[in-house]
Parts: structure tokens; sequence; C-alpha cells
């Protein structure tokens, strides 16, 4: 569809904090994104929109565990609302807060609003909240969200969270997971090969070093590290005399799909 | 005490305090158990304007309003010193006469609100506070520390700022402290500063706001009294800082729910900490930063939408000081009915909704026809509101409970209080001579200072703490894979312009004479500012000292504040907020004077800004400054247990000259990298360059502009005005030309994979990248 009649919606509730710089960075490319509270959500429903997003923040002061009431929130207020969306093969997207959200309302790793998690981000295996940039591999190009990337490609990104460390229900699962290609982002070293566990590259203890993942149809994602925080060259820690960071590659994905849509 | 003095009222809730009859001793009974910390001095003037009885409501108004913390009687008394000489008020005397004589017209409003204000570019104001919350964080680190970061994110929402940044700096005992040393009802430093970071973590990254600056210091002085300085910045246009408060309009309340968490937080700010901790709990408030993530959300929109004409945040003293404040400056009087406010229990007496200081709250007065608008906004947001009371034109301040006037009092006199009168002895260090035998190996030297807990790397705490929150950090406080430490953090809080904000601490606790402190603290500052391209530098003086009513405490609180204005002016960066926290006392002794020095700097384009890693092999590193043999207080002297020595002092011209110069070497493209010469040296700050980007450096001392004859005291001594610069290879004439008339000297060249040192007598010693970064990180890698 012709990029000027899309639409993105940034959702928020009391404690989501990372909307705004969402918004910069969709509107920068060329998206109309509107920030719209739970709420008015509650009204206005989704159809409009062709981009959902859950943005980072410590919504409900992340009581009980990160994402746990906005994950059900979600899960009992717009199931069926969200459901279509999925099914009409639009976008969602969570990023920290927002990826334990929908993991937390059973919307990942399935793309299906389950009862019952099977997954979660527990708390980082450091024990502690981690503020660092790491650098995240590629492993499924040509997604809705990887569209302007390539298999294998290495992206530097920030993270900042307590509680990121993705552990699948199962062994099994996990294979499901990677089989079907829902694996969307693994912590590496900076060379490429994968992290394995180590610290501080695998920054949460993550299984198998995931930091990011999708649905089948790769049109549901969620990730742990920040693309909005690299969007710009000034963001990144060095090198800032570029345009733009690394975490444009991803949002760029999103408009050459939408402009498909 | 005489009988009958405090009286309950029958069917009422309030007590009755009869001051007419009551004699001093009775005076100081009376303060003591209602926990006003007046003094008796002060009791009298309320004896002798009141033949009525006072209820227990309008004399708590007056232990809050009348507090250190509240009106800071001791920078506004009467100075006598020592020798016959009389100061007619600290911050009147100095601190602001510097800011007034300096006279920029970049300042917009200074001393006046809960936040000083500068502009940022035409259209843009940045708001700047920092405050402290020691006794708390004494108490319940955890809760302390967050509701200082919760407190003064409120100052700057009380301005309409929409915090960006912030900034702690913290101050605790030795962490190996043994335990058997630890006066009872004091906590162990380790304690406290797990509570207080986990606090602050805590508190800025649910608020969403970056954590970009600071410092973190340990010493024995603070082990009775731990300091914890919260500061915050923001930012809001122009136009829209409304403080219009006008006869009619309604006090509005709103955000988190009143209880008894926080009661009399201000009196025990005012005194001493010389009793079990632990009983002092009540007094801390609980934090819950959800609650004011939403009341963010809401004034923000209020702000926006143009329909409140005042603000202020609650504090110090609760509904009492917000009110009462809000009614005074306005010149006008209010009403206000504590039956609606929302009550975390609900069997507040009326005193304790008054003065509870329960956090996440914040006043707004607004006019009639936006009153419904300002409600809903609220509502939309999950944010309980409460129209408190209106404001009229009677110049008291009366407040009902239950259908009764349990307050009446003019407000002329409850803010005119009897000027404190406080005494200062004269202090000056005197150097005694520092029997230091020069080591031999300087390599060993070196890796012994960098693991010093004063040196070494703060990484495992400041990644705890969100700084990229936003997207607007444009220069982090840790720079790169290797994290190494960058002098100042840069903002850039608006979309559609490429200007920053500059963000710096300069804290220099152990040099023992007060001035000499002052003056280098307020020259680190701007030094730190002036590492990442920031000019323009505005100050932010935030002390804390001991018991102000001694002597000896006051005389080195007095000549601090000389050399603030000394060096404010000479320096030419004027201050506009500031705040003081006296009366750190313990069973150990008085707090060790401390005095932070925030600045608040501008740099046209972020992408111009220095970061501290070398860049390219073959660059030329330059030292800017001169070295002196100034050693006393410095980490060199102290990691040896030692006393003594010169304490570093400040020249005014050498500094302003050189930090104007490296700006026109920065703005003209000639810098790679710069770092600032401070803690540890030239030894250091040499050192972090190298681990900070994986490159080599050799340097010869025997190039460092200096009289000084011993290698380790060029390495290691402390004297300010001093930068470390790599200048681009093709750059070097230019560079020297701009550096003309400021002392200079090229003493080194980036390369190889180890530092290299080459002594006076042509000894040299060599450490490697990764033994550097054992010892000051712990680990090698990132």
């Amino acid at each position: 569809m012709d990029l000027s009649r899309a639409k993105a919606c940034i959702a928020r509730v009391g404690g989501t904090n990372c909307d705004l710089e969402m918004k910069v960075a969709l509107e920068n490319l060329g998206l109309t994104a509107e920030v719209l509270h739970m709420k008015q959500i509650l009204k206005r429903g989704l159809s409009e929109y062709q981009l959902f997003v859950l943005p980072g923040g410590f919504s409900y002061g992340d009581y009980v565990r990160a994402g746990a009431i906005w994950g059900k929130e979600v899960h009992s207020k717009i199931k069926s609302e969200l459901e279509a969306f999925i099914d009409e093969e639009k976008l969602v997207m969570g990023v920290c807060n927002g990826f334990q959200v929908m993991i937390e309302a059973g919307i990942l790793p399935n793309g299906e609003l389950v009862e019952v998690p099977k997954a979660a981000l527990a708390n980082n295996m450091s024990a502690k909240y981690e503020c660092r940039w790491v650098y995240l591999r590629v492993e499924r190009g040509g997604t809705p969200f990887t569209g302007d990337l390539e298999t294998g490609e290495i992206l530097k990104i920030p993270v900042g969270h307590g509680e990121g460390r993705f552990i699948p229900a199962s062994e099994d699962f996990l294979k499901e997971l990677i089989e079907e290609g829902c694996v969307l982002f693994r912590y590496s070293m900076p060379s490429g090969e994968a992290a394995e566990g180590r610290y501080p590259y695998n920054p949460n203890g993550s299984v198998y070093d995931i930091a990011g993942i999708c649905n089948r149809k790769g049109n549901v994602m969620g990730m742990m590290p920040h693309p909005e925080r690299a969007f710009f060259g000034w963001q990144l820690p060095e090198e800032r005399n570029v345009p733009y960071g690394d975490g444009k590659r991803i949002f760029q994905g999103i408009i050459k799909y939408l402009q498909k849509y | 005490m005489k009988e009958g003095l405090i009286r309950k009222v029958p069917g009422v809730s309030v007590v009755e305090i009869d001051l007419s009859r009551a004699e001093d001793k009775d005076l100081s009974e009376i303060s003591q158990t209602m926990g006003l910390a007046l003094s008796l001095r002060e009791m009298k003037a309320l004896k002798e304007h009141y033949s009525r009885p006072l209820t227990d409501v309008e004399i708590q108004t007056f232990g809050q309003t009348w507090s250190e913390h509240c009106i800071h009687k001791t920078f506004k008394g009467i100075v006598e010193v020592e020798g016959g000489r009389r100061i007619n008020g600290l911050l009147k005397e100095y601190i602001m006469k510097a800011t007034k004589e300096l006279n920029k017209p970049w300042c917009y409003s200074v001393f006046e609100d809960n936040a000083g204000l500068i502009e940022f570019d035409q259209d843009y104001l940045v708001a700047a506070k920092v405050e402290t919350h020691n006794h708390p964080s004494a108490v319940e680190p955890f809760g302390g520390a967050a509701t200082g970061v919760g407190g003064v994110i409120r100052d700057i929402l009380g301005v309409w700022g929409e915090p960006i940044a912030n900034i702690d700096v913290l101050c605790f005992g030795p962490l190996d402290l043994p335990y058997e040393t630890l006066p009872h009802g004091l906590k162990h430093p380790k304690y406290i500063y797990k509570g207080v970071i986990a606090g602050i973590g805590s508190y800025g990254n649910n608020m969403g706001i970056p954590t970009v600056s600071g410092a973190i210091f340990f010493d024995s002085g603070y082990v009775g009294n731990p300091v914890v300085y919260c500061g915050c910045v923001g930012i809001l246009p122009k136009g829209f800082y409304v403080k219009d408060t006008k006869e009619g309009d309604y006090a509005v309340l709103a955000g988190g729910r009143t209880g008894r968490d926080g009661i009399h937080g201000v009196t025990f700010a005012s005194t001493d900490l010389m009793e079990d901790t632990d009983r002092l709990r009540p007094a801390v408030q609980i934090p819950n930063p959800l609650v004011e993530e939403r009341l963010r959300r809401a004034i923000i929109t209020i702000r926006d939408r143009r329909l409140a004409s005042g603000i202020t945040d609650l504090g110090g003293g609760g509904i009492s000081c917000a009110t009462g404040e809000m009614a005074n400056r306005s010149g006008l009087g209010i009403e206000v009915s504590l039956d609606v406010v929302h009550l975390k229990e609900p069997d507040l007496a009326p005193w304790e909704i008054w003065i509870s200081e329960s956090q996440e709250r914040m006043l707004l007065s607004v006019p009639e026809r936006n009153l419904g608008d300002v409600l809903e906004v609220f509502e939309d947001e999950d944010v309980e509101a409460c129209v408190l009371g209106r404001f009229n034109g009677s110049r008291r301040l009366r407040v009902y409970h239950r259908g009764l006037v349990v307050c009446d009092l003019d407000l002329e006199f409850l803010y005119s209080p009897p000027r404190a009168i406080r005494k200062a002895s004269h202090v000056e260090y005197v150097p005694t001579p520092c029997a230091l035998p020069e080591p031999k190996d300087l390599a060993e030297e070196l890796l012994r200072i960098l693991s010093d807990p004063n040196i070494r790397s703060k990484e495992d705490v400041i990644r705890t703490y969100d700084h990229e929150v936003r997207g607007c950090t444009a220069i982090k406080p840790l720079q790169g894979d290797l994290s190494g430490p960058n002098d100042a953090a840069i903002i850039k809080p608006l979309r559609d312009s490429w200007m920053g904000v500059v963000i710096s601490c300069g804290i220099t606790p152990f040099y023992p004479d007060p001035y000499w402190m002052a003056a280098a603290s307020i020259e680190e500052a701007i030094r730190n500012n002036t590492s990442v391209g920031g000019r323009r530098i505005a100050l932010l003086d935030n002390f804390v000292w001991g018991n102000p009513e001694r002597e000896d405490r006051m005389g080195s609180l007095v000549r601090a504040a000389e050399a603030c204005y000394d060096f404010s002016k000479a320096l030419d960066a004027p201050f506009i907020s500031g705040k003081d926290s006296l009366y750190n006392e313990s069973p150990l002794g008085p707090v060790r004077p401390t005095l932070l020095i925030t600045g608040i700097g501008i740099i046209p384009d972020v992408r111009k800004a220095v970061t501290v890693e070398l860049k390219e092999e073959g660059d030329p590193l330059y030292v800017l400054g001169v070295t002196r043999n100034e050693l006393a207080g410095s980490i060199y002297l102290k990691s040896k247990g030692l006393n003594g020595g010169e304490c570093p002092k400040v020249n005014a011209k050498i500094s302003k000259d050189t930090t104007q110069s490296l700006i026109k070497a920065m703005d003209s493209g000639l810098v790679a990298a710069c770092h600032d010469v401070s803690e540890g040296g030239i030894g250091v700050a040499a050192a972090e360059m190298v681990m900070a980007a994986n490159l080599g450096l050799s340097i010869d001392l025997r190039n460092v502009p200096s009289d000084v004859n011993r290698s380790d005291v060029l390495l290691f001594s402390e004297s300010t005005s001093r930068f470390l610069v790599e200048v681009k290879r093709d750059c070097v004439r230019e560079f020297e030309e701009i550096l003309q008339g400021v002392p200079h000297c090229k003493v080194g060249v980036v390369g190889g994979n180890s530092f290299r040192i080459f002594g006076l007598d042509g000894s040299t010693w060599e450490v490697g990248i990764s033994e550097l970064r054992h010892a000051w990180r712990g680990v090698d890698g990132p």
C-alpha cells in the first residue's frame, strides 16, 4: 500500500516509556505513527492500523513480573482483535518490555494468543539490570522485519533490561523454534560467531543466545534489544558520523513490507 | 513541663498548645516532643507573636516552614566570623552575588523556583536541580535513594520541565570496613551501597529517564553519614513556563496518596543522626515510580494545553509547605480542606495529613474554567487528583478539617522567620611536609592506584542504570565496548536540532583546604564539561556539611562559599541553583565536608563531541596545564594512608585560557580524543585513554610542563586545569597556534599495545593493556 496511507499504533499504559523514540524512528521513515493509551485502543480498535507496536518501559511498574499485568490485559481485552490483526498478516512488534508483554500474553512464540505461555523472559543471569550495546546475528533474513537484512549479518544495538533471559518451555520446543525459522536474532560475538552464553556478549544468559523471535510467517516479532536507540548515527557509541545506525535496518524492513502490503 | 500547656480539645482531632504560659525550658521541650526541631529563639518568637493557643497543625506548620531544609536558615542567616567580620548571608554575599555580577542574559530564572532555568536555544529552556537525600539513605538505603531520585524529578516537573537526564553522585564508607568498628545503630557501608544503587536504578529506569552522569567515592568520613546526591535535568518550551497563580484559582493536589510515611522528613533532615537509625524508618518515604510516571505524562499534557496557572512539587513539609509557598509567592492566601485528600489509611490526624511527605505528589493552581479539563487529564492517565482548596486574597493560610478551622496563620509572619545567627571560626589548611620516599617501580604504583576503590571502574554500577532510554544520549557515561570513562554526558533533547546539553560533575572531597577544595570542584566541573566539547557552562552547588551550629564546621563552610564566589566569577560560570544539607553528624563525628558542583553546558553539534578513547596510531598526545607538587588529598597519598603536602590550587586565568583554547581547537576539528586530568593524575588519565581504546601509548615525563623534579609526583599529582589531548597527526601546527599562551607540551605518541612511561632520570616502565584493565576493571575485554 501507499506508505502515506499506512499507520502505526504504538500502544502504551502507565509505565510505558519508550514510545516516543519509537515514534521518532517510524516517522523518520515516513510512516504515520500514533501513540495510543490502552484505554483509547479499547475504544477505537486496531482496524485503521497496519503496524501494532508494544514498546519498552515498565508497564504497570513491572509489578508481579515484567510485562505480566499488561500481558494479561492484552489477552483479556483485545485477544480477538489482535488475532484478526495477525491473521490479516499485519505486523506486530514488541521491543523489550513489549516483548515481555507478548510472551506473557501468549502472542509469541506462536503468533496466536495461547492461554499458557510457551516461553519466559526470566531474570538476567547476572542478577542485575544490563544497559549495554550487544552484537546481534540475523538468523533469518527476508522476513517482514528483516526484509532489509540478510541471514548472517551482524547488527550493533543496545539492550536495557533486568528480565531478558529467554527460556523456552522445553528442549523440543526450542528445536521446533529453530527448525521453523522462528529464531530471528541471536546474541553474537563481534566476529559473528554465536555468543554461546558468554557474558556480556550474551547479556542475560538467554538459551541458545536468543535475542528476538518471530512466528512462522514472520509478521509477529519480539526482541529484547532496542533498535530505536540505534537508529541515528549520533546515537551510536563509536563511528558516530554516519547518518544512521543498524537499528534503522529493522525499521526499513517494516517499511518495505508495508509498501507491498 | 508545666501542666496544661498541651491540651486535647474535646470532640475534635486537634491538640492545642498554649505557648503564652510556657517558660524557656517548656518551649524547648515542646519543640523536642513534637518533633519540630525549632530553636529556643524561634520558639520564643512564636510565643511573642501568639497570645492565643496554637493548634498542633499550626505549630507543625512552623516546624516545617522554618526548618533548615525548607528555608536554608544557615545560608540565609547572619554569620559572625572569628575576628569580627559579619557576613550578611552566605547565599546573598557569595553564591548569588557571583551570578548577579556575571549577569548572563541566558540565565532565565535562577535561585527562585524548584529548579534553575537557563536558555537552551531561542525557543527552549533547560532546567536543572540537584538534591541530597543523605539521612533517608542512611536509614533505609533503597527507599531513601529512590525517593531522592523521585523528588528531584518532581523539582523539574515543578518548573514544567520534561525530565531528560538523571545525575547521581554517591559517597560511602569503605566497603571492607570491619564490622566490629561499626558503632551501634549505624548500617554497614556495603548494605547502604547496595541499597542506594538498587534504589537509584529502580526509580530512574522505571521512570524512563536515563541516568547519565555521576561519581562514587569511598572514605571513612562517610561511614556515619553516607552522601546521596540526586540530580535531574529537564527541557521545556520557553513560553510554557507559567507561574501566575491568581485569586480564585483552584489548588489541585495530584498523584500518590498521603500516608504516614515521611512524617517529619524535613525536621529529621535538619538534625544530627544520633540515634539508632532503625527507629527513624517511618521518616523515610516509600517510592512508587509507576505513579510518578503517570503523573509526569499528565503534567506535560496539562503544560502543553496551557491548562494550569502554576505548579510546585510536594517535597519537604508536604502539603503545608507547597500550599503556603504557592500562595505566598503569588501574594495571595489559600483555604484548604484536608477532608478531600486521598489517604493511604483512614485515621490520619489532621497534622499528619498536613505535613506528610508521601511521594509522587504535585500541586497545581488551575483557573476555574480549566478545572474540569485538568481533572480529566489526570483521570485519563490514571492519576488520582482532588481539589484541595482555592486561592484568595486574604494572605492567610486557613485549613479545614471536618468543618472546623484547624489552622489559620498569617503568611507574612509564617514567611518571616527570625534570622539565624551562626558563629564561624577561621579554618585553613596549613601544609605539612609529606614524607614520601620516591618509589622505584611506577608501573606497580600505577596498577595499585588503578585498583583503588576510588579510581576503579564503576561499570558494575553504571550499567545497572539505563543511560540510553529516550534514545537521546549522544555521549554516554561509558565509552564504547571497552567502557572508557567519558568526562561528561551529552543529551540531544530536540528532534530537529543538533544541539546538546552537556552534563558534568566536579567533586574533590579529599582536598584538605575548604577554600581550595571548593575551587577545585568548580574548576573540575567546568573542565569535565570542556573535555567533551561543552561551553557556556552554568553551575549548581550542593553542600553537604556537619552541624552549622559548631564554629569549625561553619568556618569551613564560609571558606568554601567564598571560593564559590571567587571562582564562579573568575571562571565566568554562574550558579543557577543549589541546595545545602547540613547537620550530617553521627556518633562518628561530622561528615567529610563535601561540595558537589554540577556543570550544565551546551554544544552546538553533538556530532562534534569528543570522547575519551585514543583514536589513531601515530597521533601525538599533549598535556595542557602545569603540573605542580600538589599531593595533599590525592589518591596517590590517600592510597598509601599518608597526609600532608600542598593542596591543589586553581589559577583562574590559566584555567580559563586553557578551556577557551581547547574548545577552539575542538571546533576546528583538531582534537581526536580528550580526557581531564583529575584523581590519580596524568598516570590514571592516560591509562584510561589507553584502556578505552585498546591502543597503546608512550609518554615522556620530561616533557610535562612543570617545575617538579620527581617522576612519581609528575605522574600522580592532582594539580588542576590540566587535560590530556590527542591531536590529529596532520593538525599539530594549527593546534600549537591555537594553544599559544597556554601551558602545553607534546608528551607522547599513540601506538603499540602497552602503556610506556619514560621517567625524569631516563628509567622506563611498561604495562600491558590487559594488565591495566585487570587492575582497573577486574576483567579483560568487555
